[in-house]
């Protein structure tokens, strides 16, 4: 069981009050791309095991879309932060490095 | 017009709690922009309150304004009030983005009442909430067993709860089982 904070309304609720909405910072391809990109976009997600960022939602309480950085072994939650970010805060990344020495997730290290 | 009648009729219950559908309960939803000084000023003007803080609930007599979300606010008024406070409130925030929507008739409202403590357990068994840190001057948006509701209370030893009218009976049969004879937890004191 996941307990995450919200940014938005500051509750931290187990993860039945949520919704999880799949994986976060993916940069949409449409129209004008090629078929390699527009694959990616659509079809390949990541799998890890460890340090995971995903879109979370606060269903149940504010209604707000959020971001969440988590080991997806350990169920350890760094941090949430805002959904109005193209890629995790410095704060979220130092959070991470400190207890995940190393770690890296598509081009985010 | 056809005469309001609330969801469950003032349905009541005397178990470990009191528990009681409030009957009609006027509430307006209003969104805007909580940075905005024409807001704020409009929401004090019409309402009497200043605007609620993160998770609060601020009370003026029969009024009543609750923060939901960054954006969003419920307004609590008499139910015969709530279309003319909707008009003032449009009025007052004309030159704003904003929306203040009358939805009394989309909600039952529930009271419970008696031992602080047991009144919080009852609701401490349905919601996934820590109740040993929750009090009188916050408002919880969160699950009440399978469906969504808020509530607050209003003084110790008292709880208010929304819902949507169209589950208001399951949330009062829940209530009931949660506070059945005999099913004290005693872990809030």
């Amino acid at each position: 069981m996941l307990t995450l904070t919200c940014p938005y309304c500051g509750v931290s609720g187990e993860e039945t009050e949520f919704h999880a909405g799949g994986e976060a910072h993916l940069k949409r391809f449409i129209s004008g791309s090629t078929d390699a990109e527009f694959d990616e976009y659509m079809f390949l997600r990541e799998n890890p095991k460890g340090v995971h960022f995903e879109r979370w939602r606060h269903v149940y309480g504010c209604g707000k879309w959020f971001h969440a950085a988590r080991d997806t072994n350990t169920l350890e939650v760094f941090g949430t932060y805002s959904a109005q970010v193209s890629e995790p805060p410095k704060e979220i990344k130092d959070k991470i490095s400190a207890k995940r020495p190393g770690w890296s997730w598509r081009n985010f290290k | 017009m056809s005469k309001a009648v609330s969801a469950l009729a003032g349905a009541k219950a005397s178990v470990l709690v009191a528990i009681e559908e409030r009957g009609l309960q006027g509430m307006i939803t209003l969104r805007g922009d909580f940075a905005s000084a024409a807001f704020k000023k409009a929401v004090k003007s019409v309402l009497g309150v200043d605007l609620p803080g993160q998770r609060a609930v601020a009370v003026a007599g029969e009024k009543a304004v609750a923060w939901m979300s960054p954006d969003e606010l419920l307004v609590m008024v008499p139910h015969e009030e709530a279309d003319a406070v909707v008009e003032a409130l449009s009025g007052a925030l004309k030159s704003e983005h904003h929306l203040a929507v009358n939805v009394s008739d989309a909600r039952a409202v529930f009271r419970l009442s008696g031992k602080d403590a047991l009144v919080r357990e009852v609701i401490a068994k349905v919601a996934p909430v820590d109740m040993a840190g929750f009090g009188p001057g916050q408002i919880r948006r969160t699950r009440i067993s399978q469906v969504a509701g808020a509530f607050w209370q209003p003084e110790a030893g008292v709880l208010d709860l929304v819902c949507f009218r169209s589950v208001a009976q399951y949330v009062f049969d829940l209530l009931k089982v949660s506070a059945m004879e005999g099913s004290e937890v005693g872990h809030l004191g």
